[in-house]
């Protein structure tokens, strides 16, 4: 069994968001950055949770990101796997880093593929989709659980208000939600072991970008809130149905 | 040249998500001045041409049974098929669970430039560039897409469902389906209940409300109000809550008509999943919650005595109770 993680850097989920050089560029000045949350907690450690049931798994990270990414894929190495890939290539078009990824899975002979369900800085939950219509493997979106069974995977996603339990053989792509796995915390071992674990840097293949950013923009500031006396909360009720008319 | 909507059902119905996409990909096929079309796939207990009347002339439906539970890898070869047969240039899903899993395979396997989580029609004076949300709803990024063909996923709740008159010529889709490598177990859906991802109206408790015996309170005023119930993430970590109620940057993000925010402090992680509220109210008992600063509304009080107010009012404006 073998298995890929997709590993993405984000910003840390209290930093401040704000953008230079007219709107058109992310203000990364003391901004601190970790590993997308949605592929460390529930991607990565439910692939060592895998790996330590069947220890003969080989569990692989990859990530798309210049060397500026090595001490987030070091993290990721230090809670667990094998080795990790970094592909030297910075993009924000989901095709582009889709394709970079498809290259690694379809020579690596990988057989189960985790991505977290989206980049809390892109919000695309595109990666896992597209890298699986690249390689044609079929592909679960959204997941809440998943077990495997020798090669049979049990995997329950979410639908609107509900969820649905589906069943595939591998090879699979799965994208990862809460529920999957809890989030661990890298140990000392963890750590010391990360630092002579290998990462492989690979250069990207030729690949088309069919999106590019524009600008930013920040959503327009709250004129203020309106306080109603805790006295009064029919009159909070009469404001929300004839003032804000949202009922 | 035609606009192509995704028209996404389930449990036999044809859901909000893809009324506001239906919505969105008329008026878009109106500002480009080509016609505007769906793609059905599966069967469903309702007449498609009524569909008609939110702006699309023609629906392509593979009445097919075999076809009512997604398989995205099926979905997405049916789809660019037709897209190709047809000549579509410009593919809108709806961003929902569906749309999440197959918009990304249809935009790789077309090549065609992708921005998911749209949130406003695409500006077309000077390109193609459609404004989306991102960093968890704490900004937004205009993105041009430099391809030929285009698909957009729109964000639940961010286009109003535009109601008109008409009716859609539904025509056949002769497709010869590849066998599906998902196979579909058993399906839960919550029944009676608003999916938070579609509800208008959201009552939110947090770690305020001190424990999940205290939930009462927001179950009544959600009730009176017609609202889906949310919850803050240490709610749902301490296991209150079900973890599909949980709001936030990591758990799921929301743009409701009104938010009512009751006992939650509003740290920045839950605001990035909610503040694309248009009306927020915040119930807190300290007046130096954050979340006061992003609300709308606000009452500074104890939760306990307020809410049942709160609902009373409610009932007694609807002449309910």
């Amino acid at each position: 069994m073998k298995i890929l993680v997709c590993i993405s850097k984000t910003p840390d989920t209290t930093a401040k968001i704000s953008f230079t050089q007219n709107n058109t560029k992310f203000a990364s000045d003391g901004v601190q950055w970790i590993i997308n949350p949605y592929d460390e907690w529930y991607a990565l450690v439910r692939a060592i949770e895998l790996k330590e049931k069947d220890p003969s798994t080989i569990l692989h990270l990859v990530t798309v990101g210049l060397a500026d990414t090595e001490p987030i894929i070091r993290k990721a190495l230090a809670i667990g796997g094998d080795e990790a890939i970094r592909i030297n290539a910075d993009s924000a078009d989901p095709y582009y880093i889709a394709a970079q990824i498809a290259n690694i899975a379809q020579q690596g002979g990988y057989d189960l593929i985790f991505t977290g369900k989206e980049t809390i800085d892109y919000n695309g939950s595109s990666i896992g989709g597209m890298v699986a219509e690249l390689i044609d493997w079929p592909y679960i979106s959204l997941a809440v659980k998943f077990d495997l069974n020798g090669t049979i995977a049990t995997v329950v996603r979410e639908t609107e208000g509900g969820e649905e339990t589906d069943e595939a053989g591998l090879p699979l792509v799965v994208s990862c939600q809460k529920g999957v796995a809890e989030q661990r915390i890298p140990n000392m071992k963890g750590i010391m072991s990360a630092r002579t674990k290998p990462l492989k840097v690979v250069e990207p293949i030729a690949a088309e970008t069919l999106t590019s950013i524009v600008s930013f923009e920040l959503p327009p500031a709250k004129a203020g809130v309106r306080l109603v006396s805790a006295d009064n909360p029919p009159e909070l009720i009469r404001l929300l149905h004839e003032e804000a008319k949202v009922f | 040249m035609s606009v192509f909507i995704f028209i996404d059902h389930s449990e036999e119905q044809v859901k909000k998500a893809s009324l506001e996409a239906l919505s969105y990909g008329a008026a878009l096929a109106g500002q480009l001045g080509v016609p505007a079309e769906g793609i059905f796939l599966g069967t469903v207990g309702t007449d498609l041409a009524t569909l008609g009347k939110f702006g699309v002339k023609k629906i392509h439906q593979a009445a097919q049974e075999g076809l009512n539970h997604l398989d995205a890898q099926v979905y997405a070869k049916i789809i660019a098929d037709t897209v190709t047969a047809t000549g579509a240039t410009v593919v809108v899903f709806p961003n929902n669970f569906n749309g999440k899993a197959v918009a990304p395979r249809v935009a790789a396997r077309l090549k065609a430039g992708l921005v998911s989580g749209a949130v406003a029609l695409p500006d077309t004076a000077n390109g193609f560039v459609v404004k989306k949300n991102v960093f968890s709803g704490k900004a937004f990024a205009h993105v041009a897409l430099n391809t030929p063909l285009k698909v957009i996923s729109l964000n639940p709740n961010s286009y109003p469902v535009k109601e008109g008159q008409g009716s859609a010529e539904v025509v056949s889709l002769s497709v010869t389906a590849p066998a599906p490598k998902v196979r579909v177990v058993s399906a839960t859906q919550a029944t009676g209940e608003v999916p938070l991802t579609e509800a208008e109206l959201v009552v939110s408790g947090g770690r305020g409300l001190k424990g999940p015996e205290n939930w009462g309170i927001i179950e009544d005023l959600a009730k009176a109000l017609g609202a889906a119930t949310a919850c803050s993430r240490p709610v749902a970590d301490a296991g209150w809550r079900p973890h599909h109620e949980h709001v936030g940057q990591t758990g799921i993000a929301i743009a409701p008509n009104l938010y009512i925010a009751i006992g939650i402090s509003g740290a920045i992680q839950h605001l990035a999943g909610v503040n694309r509220s248009k009306v927020i109210v915040v119930v807190n008992k300290d007046p130096e919650a954050p979340f006061f600063k992003a609300a709308d509304y606000g009452i500074v009080g104890d939760a306990f005595e307020v809410v049942p107010k709160m609902t009373e009012a409610i009932k007694k404006l609807k002449g309910i109770g």
